[in-house]
């Protein structure tokens, strides 16, 4: 409890510490009711859903690592409500159906009281109708499309108007764009976050041939033509950016050929929503300097909580060189945030738990507070960061608040009337704010 | 340097009595604020301050610092700062100095200034970099130190460029006459790329001639490079059919000689791109000097490692199951299965750094053609490859017991061939040279544990395209399946094309089931 005491102070400053601790003690009253029909004593089970196998596995076994290190370090703490926290990891191996398959074993045989997990959206999608049927919990710490708000789930990861679209506004006010070349793999997250970008776009008075879009199928190698249209697109005497939407292992060969073919990031830059600390540790950043990301989370950025988050996980890990990125801050924003919700519902009950969870606000690394919405988003600071050539980035632009999830796109016209809040009396994921009513796409 | 300073100090007479105002400049400089940074560097440039050089320079190079008060430091390579303002030795206090980070915006400022300044350097490279460096800025008030720069210039290539870039500064200025512009249009029309068909396209400030001769040279520009880009489609398919063939040569031998379906080819690419790895971390812990042959040193041993597990591969699961391709094709996969897993335990799942050597990096400036060294380079690699491998079955003792073998076991038994060991070998023969296919293909493609699946049904693909067992056929399907790929991106985009190539295989192969070039007589009915 002694080291909970400073974190309770720093939290009323946030002025919730008065409803945490009342919820507390209602917590205790609770506890004799709900204690009837739900497993109140023993360790708590927290299940950790992430590939450790196969083609995700680059990504996804850190974050696996980092759920444990954070489970580690609560156990020091006392763990949760005086009851110790026991990891459950299983390796769905980047194979989607499986993904379902293991999720239903966390839920029903182990009955995880939460579950981190999943990286890509068709693997989320494929676990969803498992955590609604079985009431779990999941929290998704990828950055992601939108267009979805589920009970089930806390999104822990930026909508796409917390990354895609300040990246774009950066673009437009500081390098005077006018010329896109939207490039992605072929799947739902690059597909509708293009949909979205390029009706932004449009609404911002670009014209449909300034605007040039591009599939490749995933873990694409050959990028030569592709870089040399993107080059001829450039020419046409505009300012030209890509916007980049590729994902992980297609990101490699992309850029080599860039920097082979000569477009630096004063020519042509690029901005990346998949390519983090961990992806430019495979590379030679130096032809790519300059080149732009967006994410709410750098190593870089210079906080005394990000140094220490730093210092933890190198100690954990054991390799002083390993890098930190977006969505290990995610993971560590929701774990706390989840902790939280338990203390303040006194029960691990999922019901009481997802009540508990909206509204409460812990420390995220960039030296602010993520509070989690009614939307079941969080929110987060935008940061845009420039490629060093030591693999780090240099957070060139911040928006000055917190940004708000839109988790159904206003930019997109079968969305853009629908609102997701699961707090009482809504307790709706889309709500239709046109027509009144819970679970409707305007059409 | 100090000289060549002095120089634009004397070539910079009027700025001489500007050179003690810069000291807001400096300010800017420190003040990490971007869009100031720009301005400042942009004022010192043009001071003509003899400072200037020395702190854009270091700004560039990422060793100028500012401390608290906006006083500004050059970090030396011994470590040791100085003053950048006296050019004196200093002590700062070293926790308290921040690096000055630049964005793109004053990447750009940097490189216009320092082509400004540098138009006078002794090293003819430098002022044609500079010239260039001018061109991209389109800065009209750069013409005067053009003019001057190009009264002095001598060298041919260079007076070119200075030209382009002059040319480039007077149609993007105000206040040049249509004269001067149409006769600068007639300069960048002549340049002829890219570039200059993007500046062309977009002139600000163009009266209605200029506008028109302008807009005939950007069309005029566009047909040339269409034919180009023709060509350019060629070599991309070239390069692609080239590592198609890398990855698929060892293939041809252990499924199209041996008849092996084996999965787990890809995985023998992926042990190559791990020992060039390896390969370069030793290089460059032992002999940094050597870091330019290091890949040289990989092939061998790559070779040799991807040779080693095959032959125990073979000695130890294949051998067993010889004539049965079912069970061959789920062992074999599931072998994969054990590599990619063991490789991910012992070097982590993260993608490896494999260095590119200079001499691979970047492109040279063929005609309208952008010839990209490393795609060059593996195109080179894969030929000599393929030749070392037909000399080696032609006219080595090994190749012709190999062929023996394959063609007629139970004759080559009753000649005295020990057909096992033949076996093995031939095995390890096309692993080894998957192996030094992972060589090239670490340069172009990740490294990590799924580098070889990416390319094991393409693998497949060219071998029964080619025709199974015939080594010309797999060279000759490497290069026309790399061809029509590359020919139909642009029109299909990436993931159709390669769906539109997969079913002109597959129609092919229904025509012709034995591919290009099937084998003809009695290997063929074994």
């Amino acid at each position: 409890m002694d080291s909970d005491g400073t974190s309770l102070t720093r939290r009323q400053f946030g002025g919730l510490g008065a409803a945490a601790l009342a919820a507390a003690t209602m917590g205790v009253a609770k506890f004799g009711i709900s204690s009837a029909h739900a497993a109140e004593s023993g360790p708590i089970k927290i299940g950790i859903l992430h590939s450790l196998s196969g083609t995700m596995a680059i990504s996804e076994t850190t974050l696996k690592d980092v759920m444990l290190m954070l489970i580690e370090a609560q156990n020091k703490k006392g763990g949760v409500l005086g009851r110790k926290l026991v990891p459950v990891v299983v390796d769905p191996a980047s194979n989607w159906p499986l993904f379902a398959e293991k999720a239903r074993g966390l839920l029903s045989t182990d009955k995880c009281a939460a579950v981190f997990g999943c990286w890509t959206s068709v693997s989320r999608k494929s676990v969803l109708p498992v955590f609604e049927e079985l009431n779990g919990l999941l929290f998704y710490p990828v950055q992601y499309e939108g267009q979805e708000c589920s009970r089930n789930v806390v999104y822990t990861g930026a909508a796409p108007n917390q990354q895609a679209i300040p990246a774009v506004d950066y673009l437009m006010k500081e390098d005077k764009v006018e010329r896109w070349v939207l490039a992605g793999t072929d799947y739902v997250y690059p597909r509708t976050t293009n949909q979205i970008l390029e009706a932004y776009l449009k609404l911002k008075g670009v014209a449909q041939g300034d605007i040039m879009i591009n599939y490749t199928p995933f873990g694409h190698s050959d990028w030569q033509n592709i870089v040399a249209q993107i080059k001829q697109f450039g020419s046409a005497g505009k300012k030209t950016a890509v916007v980049s939407t590729i994902n992980g292992d297609a990101n490699v060969p992309f850029y080599k050929e860039l920097g082979n073919q000569g477009i630096k990031a004063t020519d042509i830059p690029v901005v990346a929503f998949s390519v983090g600390e961990e992806e430019l540790a495979g590379m030679d950043t130096k032809p790519l300097v300059g080149h732009l990301a967006a994410w709410n989370y750098f190593m870089s950025v210079d906080t005394p909580e990000n140094k220490t988050f730093i210092k933890q996980w190198h100690e954990f890990i054991k390799n002083p060189k390993r890098t930190t990125n977006d969505p290990m801050e995610a993971h560590y924003i929701g774990f706390n945030m989840w902790v939280n919700a338990v203390k303040k519902a006194g029960t691990t009950d999922t019901n009481a738990v997802i009540d508990a969870l909206i509204g409460v606000s812990v420390p995220n690394l960039s030296g602010g507070y993520s509070t989690l919405m009614g939307n079941h988003h969080i929110t987060k600071p935008v940061l845009i960061g420039e490629i060093q050539d030591d693999g780090q980035f240099n957070i060139v632009s911040q928006t000055p608040g917190l940004v708000v999830a839109q988790e159904w796109s206003p930019y997109v016209a079968e969305t853009k009337d629908l609102i997701g809040d699961w707090r009482a009396p809504l307790s709706c994921g889309n709500f239709n704010v046109k027509t009144g009513k819970c679970g409707g796409a305007s059409k | 340097m100090r000289a060549f300073l002095l120089l634009v100090l004397l070539l910079l007479p009027p700025a001489l009595a500007r050179a003690q105002q810069v000291e807001p400049a400096f300010a800017a400089i420190a003040s990490q604020d971007y869009d100031a940074m720009a301005a400042g560097i942009g004022e010192l440039a043009t001071s003509g301050d003899p400072r200037a050089g020395a702190i854009i320079t270091a700004l560039q190079a990422g060793h100028l610092y500012a401390d608290a008060a906006g006083g500004l430091y050059i970090r030396k390579a011994e470590g040791n700062f100085v003053a950048a303002d006296s050019g004196a030795p200093a002590m700062p206090d070293e926790d308290a100095l921040k690096r000055l980070r630049v964005n793109n915006g004053v990447r750009r400022a940097v490189a216009a200034a320092l082509g400004g300044l540098q138009l006078f350097a002794t090293d003819p490279a430098t002022r044609r970099g500079a010239a260039e460096a001018v061109f991209k800025s389109r800065d009209a008030a750069l013409l005067p130190v053009l003019d001057r720069a190009l009264a002095k210039e001598r060298d041919p290539a260079v007076r070119l460029a200075m030209e382009q870039a002059r040319a480039a500064a007077i149609l993007t200025s105000a206040t040049a006459p249509d004269a001067e512009k149409l006769a600068a249009v007639a300069v960048i029309r002549a340049r002829g790329d890219l570039d200059a068909s993007a500046l062309l396209a977009s002139l600000p400030n163009a009266s209605p001639a200029v506008a028109t001769a302008a807009h005939d040279g950007v069309m005029a520009i566009q047909r040339v490079l269409q034919l180009w880009d023709m060509l350019e489609g060629v070599f991309y398919g070239l390069s692609l059919g080239s590592v198609l063939l890398l990855a698929a040569i060892g293939l041809a031998i252990t499924f199209g000689v041996m008849g092996v379906i084996n999965m787990a080819h890809g995985e023998m690419v992926m042990i190559g791109a791990y020992v060039t790895f390896v390969v370069q971390e030793t290089v460059r812990q032992n002999a940094p000097g050597l870091f330019g042959v290091s890949l040289v040193i990989a092939v061998p041993l790559a070779f040799l490692c991807a040779g080693l597990v095959g032959i125990v591969v073979e000695r130890s699961l294949i051998r067993f199951l010889y004539g049965r391709p079912l069970e061959t094709l789920l062992a074999t996969w599931g072998l994969s299965l054990v590599l990619q897993q063991a490789v991910r335990s012992i070097f982590g799942p993260t993608n490896r750094e494999v260095g590119t050597p200079a001499w691979m990096s970047g492109a040279v400036p063929l005609g309208g053609l952008t010839i990209t060294l490393n795609r060059l380079t593996i195109i080179v690699f894969a030929f000599l490859v393929f030749a070392a491998l037909m000399a080696l079955l032609r006219y080595t003792s090994l190749g012709l017991k190999m062929r023996a073998v394959t063609q007629n076991r139970a004759m080559a038994a009753a000649m005295g061939i020990r057909t096992p060991w033949i076996d093995a070998l031939t095995f390890g023969l096309g692993s080894g040279v998957a192996g030094m296919a992972g060589v090239a293909l670490s340069q172009i493609d990740n490294v990590s544990p799924n580098l070889g699946q990416g390319y094991i049904i393409d693998s497949f693909m060219v071998v029964v395209f080619g025709g199974v067992g015939n080594l010309w056929g797999t060279a000759l399907g490497a290069i026309l399946l790399g061809i029509v790929n590359k020919f139909l991106e642009p029109f299909a985009g990436a993931v159709l094309g390669k769906i539109a190539v997969l079913v002109l295989v597959i129609l092919f192969i229904q025509r012709r089931p034995r591919g290009l070039f099937p084998l003809k007589g009695r290997a063929a009915e074994a």
